[in-house]
């Protein structure tokens, strides 16, 4: 296959950034699109020019470090797959890519195609945990979880913290990653201690974050390569109303 | 030198507390005092960054990721051993610490282990109390399957991302000590030396990975929790981060790097599709519970798999190994796959494949059941090889997948550099020459939650805090190593780039230090690396500058450490004249094949001091002794 990259280029986080045209040649269709990336690196360096600056790591769809828009879509066209997995036979060969970086307010730039998402850690230390001290803690099974919620907290904690679903949004809200941690401790009883202060203060550091407000796009689980659903954003809500209604903000 | 691993005296089942007895404490109002470095933050580095941070000592928690949360811990699939014995099936503290010595093929420390085993239950009860969602049943408790190497089902799993719940808890444990002031995080950072101070670990000096500053920073200890040097394979299923270099680095300041040619050849990989592939795809272990594998009796058979009647199938590993069957353990089921295809017998394009097949549970449990335990694991491998396993079998191949050398360390996890401590898979203790499934989680998570605590107070409370700032000459000293080095990658401006020399080392190594090993094969990989890397530096062309993010001056860096690295592994499966578990030399095998030990001579641990680039690594030797198991022919027919 042979391709045209349109990509995404920016120096530093405070430097003006352009669109770039460079050739993909001679793609196999089995290639991951990174290894596409990859590809055209090798050449771009050959030719003496500054390779693509791209995160990523474990390259298996698990440690969310990837990071692209590809034409207008968080982690690109395929369903429930980050950009690592997305292989190169889901495009055809004289297609035209657009490639660029997340784009938040809350996701400065760094370079080319990475961004900062330390805001999504910032998050998580607003209260994304239980306080368990190590050592001490009662057996496994001296409390009983319903299989269901244990199911339903599973499907919240998946989410691999990519930040797609904040790109995709036109708010840029994180509503949905900051409600699957809420969701995943909310529906444990090991979580239920803390549940009220955890839901304000997250919300609250979402906010001072620069994080915008959902308006029920649902662009976020379209473009969640886990799979995380909206109707954890509801969760959310109900868990901050309680919140509220209980005196705790 | 014969290096002391300082083992407790007494039974193995009461060392630990006897240890624990002994040690000195660092008061509650001075722990505040001591400011400990933690370079990683996967499951060893998080959690005990958090741990330590929650006693009160001052933390500094570096990664070279964007966020503490992506470290390959992570990807770990399968699950967490513990010998709770909730399923009554025959489990105990002494049985899984039998199993994992055993199944390290008398390689591992005894002491280390039975301690490992003991604290294995705690993880469980801390992983829940942070909520960590463990697959359940229906009645609300906690879910066991069975992994390769034992008979019992004592592995805790959270579907088919059992690392990266068990991550995810460790790192919100991290988080709240991050909202509490006792840990500052370093991400995009990466440690390039280890700082001496009258022979004791003082600090690190790093490279801010977006500025591209090079600083010290100064503390009074320093934990290593940098994972495995898989990579050295270049293609294997570590992250594309994963790297030696922080313990490399370590090893060149004088910590002794431990049995470097024990390494793990993961059975179920996703096969190689092309040249260009950068990482190599794992298939969990636990689909082995349910998956059998089989290539057909037949050379060059290239009939669909469906085409091949049942008669026509060779099933090798229930074949050869009847009482473990498919969940043999990695190093033999890895072994049988090459055999098989060396015989012309493996499958797909490549011939380099076997099949994993699940037809047959899929008849007896429905489809519903598989997609219930595996559905993520088998969206994966569509996605990546457009098959759809529930219809076609899966192929699968060996590859590079965890390393069971490290830095040598001793009982308390401390190197032979005094202030120096190396937790998880960057250690070398607790594996011996092949590490069981489901193990290595449970190691991480004992060593920061439930043994450095104690281990390193004992350190502490013998030296004065803060008695070395980063203003000691030192520091200025091992900052300007650094930044000369960064200068030199950019100024070779040679013709091929990081990853062409990579893939050569790679190939090197997976020919001639992979799965089977020989003198010949070994003496060549040792006379090609040291022309490979006089090339590299020579013709690497590493474009950019220091004073930016540069990602390929970081790999530059960490390949020109593999470069030297191979030679050592190289050396030490030399040396080691015998086979045991991931290290199999064809020239000491048992008439059917199996893994030839050798007890008398080779039961000590190697671990090797660095002397010069180009000269020989000195060795010193740890025996290993074995007060409570008597090392045995390791049989899994």
């Amino acid at each position: 296959m042979n391709l045209i990259l349109h990509v995404w280029r920016q120096g530093r986080p405070d430097a003006p950034g352009r669109i770039e045209q460079y050739p993909a040649k001679d793609i196999s269709p089995d290639m991951s699109f990174l290894e596409m990336l990859d590809v055209v690196n090798d050449e771009l360096i050959k030719n003496g020019q500054e390779p693509i600056a791209f995160d990523h790591d474990c390259r298996e769809g698990i440690c969310g470090a990837c990071s692209q828009v590809i034409n207008g879509l968080a982690h690109g066209p395929q369903e429930l797959t980050t950009v690592c997995q997305l292989h190169m036979r889901h495009f055809r060969d004289g297609d035209t890519i657009y490639i660029e970086p997340w784009r938040s307010r809350a996701f400065p730039v760094t370079k080319d195609l990475i961004v900062d998402r330390t805001a999504m850690d910032r998050i998580i230390q607003g209260g994304g945990y239980t306080s368990a001290h190590t050592g001490g803690c009662a057996d496994g099974n001296a409390v009983m979880i319903p299989k269901e919620d244990a199911d339903t907290a599973m499907d919240a904690a998946q989410c691999i913290g990519c930040g797609a679903c904040v790109a995709a949004c036109p708010n840029g809200s994180a509503m949905l990653f900051t409600s699957a941690k809420v969701s995943h401790l909310a529906m444990l009883p090991q979580g239920q201690v803390e549940a009220t202060k955890r839901v304000c203060r997250m919300t609250e550091v979402m906010k001072r974050e620069g994080f915008g407000n959902c308006t029920n796009h649902y662009e976020c689980e379209a473009a969640c390569p886990k799979g995380i659903r909206v109707k954890f954003i509801a969760k959310l809500n109900r868990e901050y109303l309680k919140a509220v209604r209980s005196g705790a903000k | 030198m014969i290096l002391d691993g300082k083992v407790p005296p007494g039974p193995v089942a009461e060392k630990w507390d006897k240890r624990r007895q002994e040690m000195k404490l660092v008061n509650p109002a001075n722990k505040r005092k001591y400011k400990i470095i933690v370079v990683g933050t996967g499951l060893a580095g998080a959690s005990a960054a958090a741990s330590l941070g929650e006693l009160g000592y001052n933390i500094e928690a570096f990664c070279y990721q964007d966020s503490a949360r992506r470290a390959h811990s992570i990807a770990a699939q399968g699950g967490i051993n513990a010998a709770k014995n909730y399923p009554n099936d025959g489990d105990s503290i002494f049985r899984l610490f039998y199993d994992t010595v055993k199944g390290g093929d008398f390689r591992a420390r005894e002491a280390n282990v039975y301690r490992l085993a003991t604290v294995s239950n705690n993880i469980i009860d801390q992983c829940v109390a942070q909520g960590v969602p463990f697959a359940r049943d229906y009645a609300g408790y906690l879910d066991n399957r069975s992994f390769g190497g034992a008979q019992v089902s004592r592995t805790f799993y959270a579907r088919g991302q059992t690392g990266q719940q068990l991550l995810l808890g460790a790192y919100s444990a991290l988080s709240r000590q991050v909202k509490a002031g006792s840990v500052k995080l370093y991400p995009r950072t990466e440690m390039l030396d280890l700082v001496l101070v009258d022979g004791e670990a003082k600090g690190i000096t790093v490279r801010d990975l977006v500025t591209g500053e090079i600083r010290s920073h100064a503390a009074d200890a320093v934990c290593l929790c940098t994972g495995g040097y898989g990579n050295v394979f270049y293609l294997s299923t570590n992250a594309m981060g994963c790297n030696v270099t922080a313990t490399y680095r370590a090893y060149k300041k004088g910590a002794f790097f431990a049995n470097p040619c024990y390494t793990q050849i993961h059975p179920t990989c996703i096969p190689v599709s092309g040249d260009y592939q950068s990482k190599l795809t794992l298939m969990s272990e636990s689909l082995r519970n349910d998956g059998r594998v089989w290539v057909p009796k037949a050379k060059g058979d290239v009939r669909p798999p469906g085409e091949i009647p049942e008669e026509e199938r060779d099933y090798y590993l229930e074949r050869k190994y009847p009482s473990f069957g498919n969940l043999a353990p990695r190093d033999i089921a890895s072994r049988a796959a090459k055999e098989v295809c060396d015989e012309g017998r493996g499958i797909g394009s490549s011939g380099r494949g076997v099949y994993l097949d699940f037809a047959a549970s899929i008849e007896r449990l429905g489809e519903d059941v598989i997609r219930e335990r595996y559905g993520n694991l088998f969206e994966m491998y569509e996605r990546i090889t457009d098959e759809d396993a529930y219809k076609r079998p899966m192929r699968i191949y060996p590859a590079p997948h965890y390393t069971m050398g490290g830095l040598w360390v001793d009982y308390d996890l401390q190197s032979n550099i005094p202030g120096l401590f190396v937790l998880g898979e960057a250690n070398f203790s607790d594996h011996g020459a092949n590490r069981l499934g489901a193990s290595a989680l449970m190691q991480g998570l004992a060593d920061g939650y439930f043994v450095i605590p104690y281990t390193i107070a004992n350190y502490l409370a013998g030296t004065q805090a803060g008695k070395v700032g980063a203003d000691h000459g030192e520091f200025k000293k091992s900052a300007d190593d650094v930044a000369l080095l960064t200068q030199k990658l950019l100024a070779v401006n040679g013709s091929k780039t990081v990853n062409d020399f990579h893939r050569e080392l790679g190939l090197i190594m997976w020919e001639n230090v992979g799965m089977a090993r020989n003198e010949e094969g070994l003496k060549k990989a040792l006379s090609e690396i040291p022309v490979l890397r006089a090339e590299f530096w020579e013709n690497v062309k590493v474009p950019g500058n220091g004073a930016d993010l540069n990602q390929e001056l970081e790999k530059a860096g960490r390949v020109a450490d593999f470069l030297e690295f191979g030679e050592l592994m190289a050396r030490d499966a030399l040396d080691r004249n015998e086979s045991c578990g991931g290290h199999f030399r064809t020239e000491y095998q048992t008439p059917d094949g199996e893994a030839l030990r050798d007890d008398e001579n080779f039961s000590y641990v190697s671990a090797w001091a660095f002397r010069g680039v180009d000269q020989a690594p000195e060795l010193h030797q740890e025996p290993l002794v074995f007060e409570t198991v008597q090392p045995s022919v390791r049989s899994y027919k």
